[in-house]
């Protein structure tokens, strides 16, 4: 499986990201910058965490405007693998590639705390090595992850079995709708979460529950 | 001190009002005129304001902190330089400095503690290191003073919006209350960074007609005197200083980190130094100084974010993001790329010179023409007078008849004692994946990305104690430190000091000074712990009222294997629970004492150097050995609070035997004695590292086991469930800071 990590302006989970796809695929991905127009031959492209652009205007906007958006946008319509994580899931929804938008936490705080979630959803490469209804910890990390959408949005993504994770009961960090930690496009081939999983694939630093995500992908697009 | 200077004005005349308002004494100004041979300019004389303040000449301290030791075969660069370097290694180096931002956190907390985190990064990126983990030492005053729990919000954000947006985990730090600070916070903030050893970056403008460049944010009107305002106590009207308080941009600070690193894996860098306090000025003089050469500015090419800014303003703007560098001839485009790259000014503003002169130009006319040495070597250096003070003594009487465990519920309750779990989940501590241990531990642990080598990080200090005597007060900061690090075993390599006191121009607490500063030393000395860079703060005091003396510790060590490190959680049931050190039952300046007896008296806890260095090595080789995993040090709070701590951390009950002595119960488990740890162990284990105690004569008893049920028993003392100890131990920050009502002013 070929990779490319994007690398826009204050992007900081850039190389946690990539470190996590060198252990789980044996492949360095490719960094690409933001000002690039094209993507190299890749079947996976994550759009990593951090502060885009300081998160100036609204998390991500600035971002989703990068002239390499458009070559995203283009390899997710191919039905390419795209994976945005925290700011990256950000940038996915400012891009219209994911429907509804990321608020500031309701508690108005940054929050950082390993949060239990329940994967809702197994049908997609992303989740597919998880059971249904599967109890896993990622570490949250962000101030403006309260997951927002109008409820015909919130059904319909309900309805179509595209809510890939929730926050387990009673843990939800920061107000989310519905506990939605992640979703799912329509295709299912590009997937939002709030959550980190390329925090916890080494034993060693509180956690192994992200590897089958990346486990996942190795599987689905090698 | 007010400064109200009309600096629209091109040449005032310099009256004895406008050279007090700089901070200057009348001596001082003569000074300034017998080395320049005439009267400064305004430019000139804030210059000399900036450069002459105490805090950027450490002029009452220079003399004391010369004292201290600051070389070891791994130490690599010690204090003079930006931070200071340690080998760690298969040519890596731990970069790394503490620094203060207390009197602007005190204003303006959000950007005053923001702007002290981008510093302190800059000071350690500006080496070659990237920045890989932050800490901070919090003090703050009273829980029930109006104005605590808006400092404690916005200082805690401000750290957090800063060090979260560049990417580098907040893996711990300290937070107190104490009503000495009502006036003056204390923000200290660390940060540790990694370079390779054969590519770190120095200040030192060496050689002529080198190009001298300006690289980062905009030059703007922000921050103009910070450096003086540092050097002042507060009064009632601090608030109108608020304009002096710079703006902080971690986006910014983040693309200067990047493109810097960038640079600096070129070749084409001679010299590089951020700016921070006194900005511009303070960057070029003493990178000329170091380097032995003149330096000659052109403001007008200077990137400004406002109109018509005069050269007075520019010289002493503290605008953050900013970085001055000398490059090798001929480089500038490569640079130039780089910096455009990452969408960042970048303007040569200047060139290198023989002259040994700061020359300032400022449309077509020299502004300031001054010998770089006047700022440096001649700047005022003091002795102040100190009136040594005998320290606290006594053995203070309690009441024996208190019960146990409830005295633990309200110690682990207290504003000093409860769980920061509010305060460091605000700070992204995960980020770089690389963070083994975050905070709550005895030291933070980071591992050198790509190896197993882990660094552990620790800021210390018991001010109660240094207050009660400075100089035992010092040297317990120093082994505290020490042993944190060696409580997850790793090796303690090296200190950076963070010397936060009142007014040094008082003898009482000049004496403080010069007692705190010896005891560092004596303390390093004996733990082979060199001070390798560090900062002071004077002037923390309001309305006459200073601090308790603050020398805040922080120290890095190295550990071969992350793998190996000693956590303080409980991890098996029937675990032997083994203290090692030497049980007096110290009760004076100890928590018990003042959260439960309601007294802040007695001596404080002597430090045995020898004692706490054998204590420490025999626990840091058990657990280099694999022997020891269940480690924590004894500090604040003593034996009963420190298993309630590894008890909650491992969701794991324990019971503990009676105190020897029945009448001295409250002091054997509430005593604050120093150079001792407590082990949990398997049986058979726990009889190998006792016979391995007995062997090298170090004292150690056994004191209890783990158990399968989840709470806490002393032998004749009843039981406490985990669950109610973690909930008040949990509850009190939340519930302080959720608090709507405006807390009672006492």
């Amino acid at each position: 499986m070929k990779s490319a990590v994007i690398v826009f302006p204050a992007s900081n989970c850039d190389r946690d990201a990539a470190t996590a796809l060198k252990q789980l695929t044996g492949q360095t991905p490719h960094m690409v910058w933001h000002r690039d127009s094209e993507l190299p031959q890749v079947d996976l492209v994550v759009l990593p965490g951090g502060f885009s652009y300081g998160d100036y205007l609204r998390c991500g906007a600035m971002a989703s405007q990068s002239a390499i958006m458009r070559a995203i946008k283009a390899h997710a319509d191919r039905g390419g693998a795209v994976l945005g994580i925290c700011n990256g899931f950000q940038v996915l929804t400012e891009a219209h590639l994911l429907p509804g938008a990321l608020m500031r936490n309701a508690n108005l705080q940054f929050v950082c705390r390993p949060v239990a979630l329940e994967v809702n959803e197994t049908q997609s490469a992303f989740t597919r090595k998880y059971e249904h209804g599967q109890r896993v910890v990622f570490p949250v990390a962000h101030g403006d992850g309260n997951y927002f959408a109008d409820d015909e949005t919130l059904n319909r993504l309900e309805g179509e079995g595209r809510v890939a994770l929730r926050y387990a009961p009673g843990q939800n960090p920061n107000g989310s709708a519905r506990d939605i930690a992640g979703i799912l496009n329509q295709k299912r081939n590009v997937l939002g979460l709030m959550p980190h999983p390329e925090r916890v694939v080494d034993p060693l630093l509180g956690g192994t529950d992200g590897i089958k995500l990346f486990q996942g992908l190795l599987e689905t697009l090698s | 001190m007010k400064v109200r200077i009309d600096v629209t004005q091109a040449s005032p005349i310099i009256t004895p009002e406008l050279v007090r308002e700089h901070g200057l004494s009348e001596a001082e100004y003569g000074r300034i005129k017998q080395l320049l041979n005439r009267e400064p300019s305004l430019v000139e004389l804030g210059i000399f304001s900036v450069m002459w303040s105490e805090h950027c000449s450490y002029k009452s301290t220079r003399i004391h902190l010369k004292k201290l030791p600051t070389k070891a075969t791994h130490v690599l660069q010690g204090p003079g330089e930006n931070a200071g370097v340690i080998d760690i290694g298969d040519g890596d180096a731990a970069i790394f400095k503490m620094e203060s931002h207390n009197h602007p956190s005190f204003i303006e907390p959000y950007q005053g503690a923001a702007t002290g985190v981008g510093g302190i990064m800059r000071d350690v990126f500006t080496m070659g290191a990237r920045p890989i983990a932050m800490m901070n030492a919090l003090r703050f005053g009273e829980p029930t003073h109006p104005k605590t729990r808006h400092l404690v919000k916005g200082v805690v954000a401000g750290i957090g919006g800063y060090g979260n947006c560049m990417g580098v985990p907040t893996v711990g730090g300290e937070v107190n209350f104490h009503r000495s600070y009502n006036g003056n916070i204390l923000v200290n903030a660390m940060c540790v960074g990694l370079a390779r050893a054969d590519n770190i970056f120095l200040s030192a403008a060496k050689g002529a007609g080198n190009p001298v460049v300006y690289i980062g944010s905009k030059t703007g009107r922000d921050g103009i005197h910070g450096a003086t305002m540092a050097s002042a106590e507060f009064d009632d009207a601090s608030d109108e200083k608020r304009p002096t308080v710079q703006v902080g941009d971690p986006f910014t600070e983040k693309l200067l980190l990047e493109a810097c690193l960038e640079l600096m894996a070129t070749d084409a860098i001679i010299a590089i130094q951020d700016m921070g306090a006194a900005g511009l000025t303070s960057s070029s003089a003493e990178m000329g100084d170091k380097g032995g050469s003149g330096i000659e500015l052109d403001l007008d090419k200077v990137p400004q974010r406002e109109e018509n800014m005069t050269a007075y303003e520019m010289m002493l703007s503290e605008s953050q993001e900013r970085m001055l560098a000398v490059l090798k001839p001929g480089r500038e485009a490569e640079a130039q790329a780089i910096f455009r790259k990452w969408e960042l000014d970048f303007a040569v503003i200047g060139i290198t010179t023989d002259t040994k002169r700061l020359v300032v130009k400022h449309k077509g006319q020299v502004v300031a023409d001054m010998p770089i040495t006047a700022l440096s070597d001649e700047a005022p250096v003091y002795d102040r007078p100190y009136a040594e003070r005998p320290p606290a003594s006594g053995n203070p009487a309690f009441d024996a008849g208190k019960p146990l465990l409830e005295s633990l519920v309200t110690i682990i309750a207290s504003p000093d004692m409860c769980s920061r779990r509010w305060v460091w989940e605000q700070y992204d501590h995960s980020v770089m994946a690389d963070t083994v241990q975050g905070p709550g531990g005895d030291a933070a642990v980071v591992r050198v990305h790509g190896s197993n080598k882990g660094l552990a990080i620790t800021t210390d200090v018991s001010p109660r104690y240094c207050f009660a005597d400075p100089y035992e007060g010092a040297k317990q900061a120093v082994a505290e430190a020490w042993r944190n690090i060696s409580a997850v075993g790793a090796k303690p390599l090296a200190v950076t000091d963070n010397l936060n006191f009142g007014n040094p121009e008082k003898p009482d607490t000049m004496y403080q000074i010069v007692a705190g500063v010896n005891g560092i030393g004596e303390a390093c000395r004996a733990l082979d712990f060199p001070v390798i860079s560090g900062n002071c703060s004077l002037y923390n005091e309001t309305n006459g009222e200073g601090i308790l003396p603050t020398p805040a510790i922080g120290a890095v060590g190295l550990m071969a294997d992350v793998h190996r490190m000693a956590a303080i959680g409980f991890r098996r049931e029937g675990d032997t629970l083994i203290l090692i050190g030497r049980n007096h039952g110290h009760l004076g300046q100890s928590i018990y004492l003042r959260e439960i007896e309601g007294r802040e008296d007695g001596a404080a806890p002597p430090v045995h150097l020898t004692e706490e260095k054998r204590h420490g090595d025999f626990v840091r080789n058990l657990i280099e050995q694999g022997t020891a995993d269940t480690v924590h040090d004894l500090s604040d709070g003593g034996l009963l609070v420190a298993v309630a701590e590894m008890a909650m951390a491992g969701g794991i009950g324990a019971e503990l035997v009676a105190a020897p002595d029945a009448t001295a119960s409250i002091p054997f488990f509430f005593g604050e004695d120093q150079g001792r740890y407590l082990i949990a162990a398997a049986a058979d284990t726990a009889r190998r590292i006792a016979d391995a105690a007995e062997k090298a004569g170090i004292p150690h008893a056994l004191i209890g086991r783990t158990i399968n049920r989840k709470l806490l028993s002393v032998a004749g003392a009843g039981e406490v469930t985990l669950e109610r100890l973690s909930t008040a131990h949990e509850n009190w920050f939340p519930d302080y800071m959720g608090g709507l009502e405006p807390p009672p002013v006492n």
